[in-house]
């Protein structure tokens, strides 16, 4: 199998859609060789392989582990013959470059000097220099232990640590600022911390690069590829996701919405047409002699859904509530009216939390401070929770209404008060249980969803994005 | 079917694009070149104002082929799209047959093989792109705004350059154009379109690329001024904001701070013209207080 094959499969490991007239097409684009740049060779590949924006980050991160950059470290011979300003370190640089490939410490080149080396580099934007002593620190620092099948984020880690680059950033910032003349202070300010930011940024990213090359020098490209998997972003449990994962979905939750706003308002807008129009009809018959050849009709009546939210909001599950929250405030104009509700034993209404605050992050931190939303321990008590909200607010729920409750329904063994939910699925349009837990741990425990489904329209597991854009397209 | 190349290397689709003012990037000139080599449609996708329609123009005018451009909006169909029988043309032949001879010297099915000839059928841009005898570059602009069903209207067209009209058969490329779809991901495209495309995602510049664009469509911008445009609108860019400013807006920028007579810019003037830049008021909002921060 040639390593395109391979890259592709691995690719649909990773869950990128590639259908064979993909994979083809990247055959062709690379068999015109007339690509001769690796970078040019990943903007082929993704042109023909990568059709979903989101995708990228995963297809690069793979590109890199198949098409590593040649050795840093066996082509510093050559570079150093043109770089020869550095007189003083430069004989010994790749000699200790190669000795000590995955060797602790550094030889003769002291910590500080490589620095002071990299300064410089940074100062005046040498991009070769700085792939050398990326490798260099490399081989100084990380102490990459062959044979451990990591991913490489501890290398990196230890190495960046070595360099002390929020020290370094500070003086690359204070010596642009030397260099350039402006008017304004303030903006140079502003403009030099840019810079200063932006080149250690890259720096950081070839420094992964050279780890990642090494780490797939040593235990080969398949089981590098294995290690780094990662799951797309739409596919991402919630629940489970990191500060960084995180966030990347946070930035997802806008374009999603316009998407999802869209396709909803469209649905609405072609599900059916209203009462045949008399007078139009008949007014357009006059074009074509008297013949009722186009009926008109009226335009149907939108009906939006109102909304009510019912959000769990302890610990266990608080991280799914405030992702949907925020997703559904996104929507607000496909909505008639949305409240919302917060709960975790005791229940309060937090619409104007949303309606007051853009940032979703203040209203998150309102909501915990200021809402009212625990009665006696702040443990789960589902039963207690829908009790109050019957009680506190019986005007809340209509035949309109389409009730949407979060939560895995993990009662702490706290009764349940069925018949409250049953008299809300009665009167409102449409009761939904979004379940933010595995399905296999369903009813396990202290989790009574068996008990609350009968009165519920659907009861969904949804744990990822895409699972939430499914259910959005059923809500009406 | 003609088949040749209009470019012999990516770096010829770079010249030839900055002859005519646009100025690429590495990822636009792979796409236009493999789009001319592999005779595939190049989908662009990014945020607003960063020159995608821009790019098909610029193409055009590169090689010197006829831009032909089909805006899509909702309710767009067949016969907007793609061709229709000029049904009037059609009655006039029927009834002038009637007059010239009362009775039947030809047949009626000679007549109906002459009223679905070329002759009247209306072209409209998709067919005319494929039976155009010049060279042509065809746009589909704004892809998105076409329902989903619509779409397999340009399927056809996308994969085999080809149109199949029941009563006439199907029309192949005379010469194949070269097909640029842009969309503003305002919905999910379908896959099969995606399929048959090269899909190029624009995104806003990069500072040096943004630079060389603003010089290029406000040449009297001086270095120094330039420079600081360039870092001002980077440095925006990174913010939190609804709506970052697009490339045409950083152009209208730079226009602006030229007709106010600005050499240098400062903080006040930045301020004051900060609203060419961002078009929503808690982006000025947000903008002018992280501005005021002392880092």
């Amino acid at each position: 199998m040639d390593l395109l094959t391979e890259f592709v499969t691995e690719l649909r490991d990773y869950g990128l859609p590639i259908s064979l007239g993909e994979s083809i097409d990247a055959h062709e684009a690379l068999i015109l060789e007339l690509i001769d740049d690796r970078e040019l060779l990943r903007e082929a590949l993704a042109l023909t392989l990568v059709k979903n924006i989101s995708h990228r980050s995963a297809f690069d991160s793979l590109f890199d582990t198949y098409f590593a950059l040649n050795s840093q470290v066996s082509d510093l011979d050559d570079e150093l013959q043109n770089h020869n300003e550095d007189s003083k370190t430069s004989e010994s640089l790749s000699n200790i470059a190669k000795s000590s490939k995955f060797a602790g410490g550094g030889g003769s080149l002291s910590q500080e000097e490589l620095i002071e080396m990299l300064f410089m580099a940074l100062l005046k934007g040498q991009t070769d220099k700085l792939n050398q002593l990326a490798a260099l620190s490399v081989s100084m620092f990380a102490g990459i232990e062959p044979g451990r099948p990591v991913g490489g984020v501890y290398y990196l880690y230890r190495t960046l640590r070595n360099l002390d680059l929020e020290n370094l950033q500070i003086k690359l910032k204070n010596a642009l600022k030397s260099n350039t003349t402006s008017a304004d202070s303030r903006l140079n300010e502003r403009f030099t911390n840019d810079e200063a930011t932006i080149r250690i940024e890259k720096f950081k990213k070839i420094v992964e690069a050279e780890i990642k090359k090494r780490l797939v020098d040593d235990r080969g490209r398949k089981a590098m590829a294995k290690t780094l998997k990662k799951p797309l972003l739409e596919d991402i449990d919630v629940m489970r996701a990191s500060k960084q994962e995180m966030l990347e979905l946070q930035q997802a939750i806008i374009p999603l919405s316009r998407k999802l706003a869209s396709r909803l308002a469209n649905k609405r807008k072609h599900l059916r047409q209203g009462r045949l129009n008399w007078p139009a009809t008949i007014r357009k018959s006059m074009a074509m002699g008297g013949s009722l050849a186009e009926p008109i009709f009226k335009k149907p009546k939108i009906s939006k859904p109102d909304i009510i939210l019912l959000a769990d909001l302890s610990g266990s599950v608080a991280s799914f509530a405030r992702f949907t929250l925020q997703l559904v405030y996104a929507l607000s104009s496909q909505f008639s009216k949305i409240r919302s509700f917060a709960f975790i034993d005791g229940i309060d209404e937090i619409t104007d939390y949303f309606n007051l605050e853009t940032d979703p992050v203040k209203s998150f931190y309102k909501i915990n401070t200021e809402a009212n939303i625990m009665w006696l321990d702040g443990h789960s008590d589902y039963g207690h929770a829908l009790s109050e909200f019957a009680k506190k607010w019986p005007e809340a729920v209509t035949v309109k209404s389409s009730v949407l409750i979060l939560g895995d329904a993990r009662s702490n063994y706290h009764a349940p008060q069925l018949e409250v939910l049953q008299k809300m699925s009665k009167t409102a349009k449409h009761v939904y249980w979004l379940n933010p837990e595995p399905k296999a741990y369903w009813n396990s425990g202290d989790s009574i969803i068996k008990e609350y489904s009968p009165y519920c329209d659907e009861v969904l597991e949804v744990r990822t994005l895409k699972q939430l854009e499914q259910f959005v397209n059923i809500l009406d | 079917m003609n088949t040749e190349n209009l470019f012999q290397s990516a770096t010829e689709v770079a010249q030839g694009l900055e002859r005519v003012d646009y100025i690429p990037n590495s990822k636009i000139t792979t796409a236009v070149f493999l789009a001319d080599r592999l005779k595939k449609p190049v989908l662009i996708e990014g945020p607003a104002g960063t020159g995608k329609t821009e790019l098909a123009k610029s193409v055009a005018k590169a090689v010197e082929a006829r831009l032909i451009r089909l805006q899509c909006y909702e309710g767009l169909d067949e016969s907007k799209a793609l061709y229709e029988w000029n049904y009037k043309k059609q009655l006039l032949r029927i009834q002038a047959q009637n007059l010239v001879n009362d009775k039947d010297d030809e047949t009626w099915k000679e007549l109906e093989q002459d009223i679905f000839s070329e002759e009247f059928l209306l072209t409209r841009p998709l067919l005319e792109a494929i039976v155009s005898e010049d060279r042509t570059v065809l746009l589909i602009d704004e892809v998105d705004r076409i329902e989903i069903e619509t779409e397999a209207l340009l399927l056809e067209i996308l994969s085999d350059f080809q149109v199949s009209i029941p009563e006439l058969g199907t029309l192949v490329a005379k010469r194949l154009p070269l097909v640029f779809l842009t969309s503003n991901n305002s919905r999910e495209l379908s896959e099969a379109l995606k399929r048959r495309c090269l899909f190029l995602h624009i995104d806003y510049p990069d500072m040096e690329r943004e630079k060389s664009i603003i010089k290029r469509r406000v040449p009297e911008v001086e270095g120094a001024l330039l420079n600081q445009i360039g870092e001002f609108v980077r440095s925006i860019r990174q913010m939190d904001l609804k709506k970052r400013p697009s490339v045409s807006e950083s152009i209208d920028w730079a226009k602006t701070l030229i007709t106010l007579g600005i050499h240098s810019l400062d903080l006040e003037v930045a301020t004051d013209t900060i609203s060419v830049l961002l078009k929503y008021q808690s982006d000025i909002d947000t903008a002018l207080k992280e501005l005021a921060v002392n880092l």
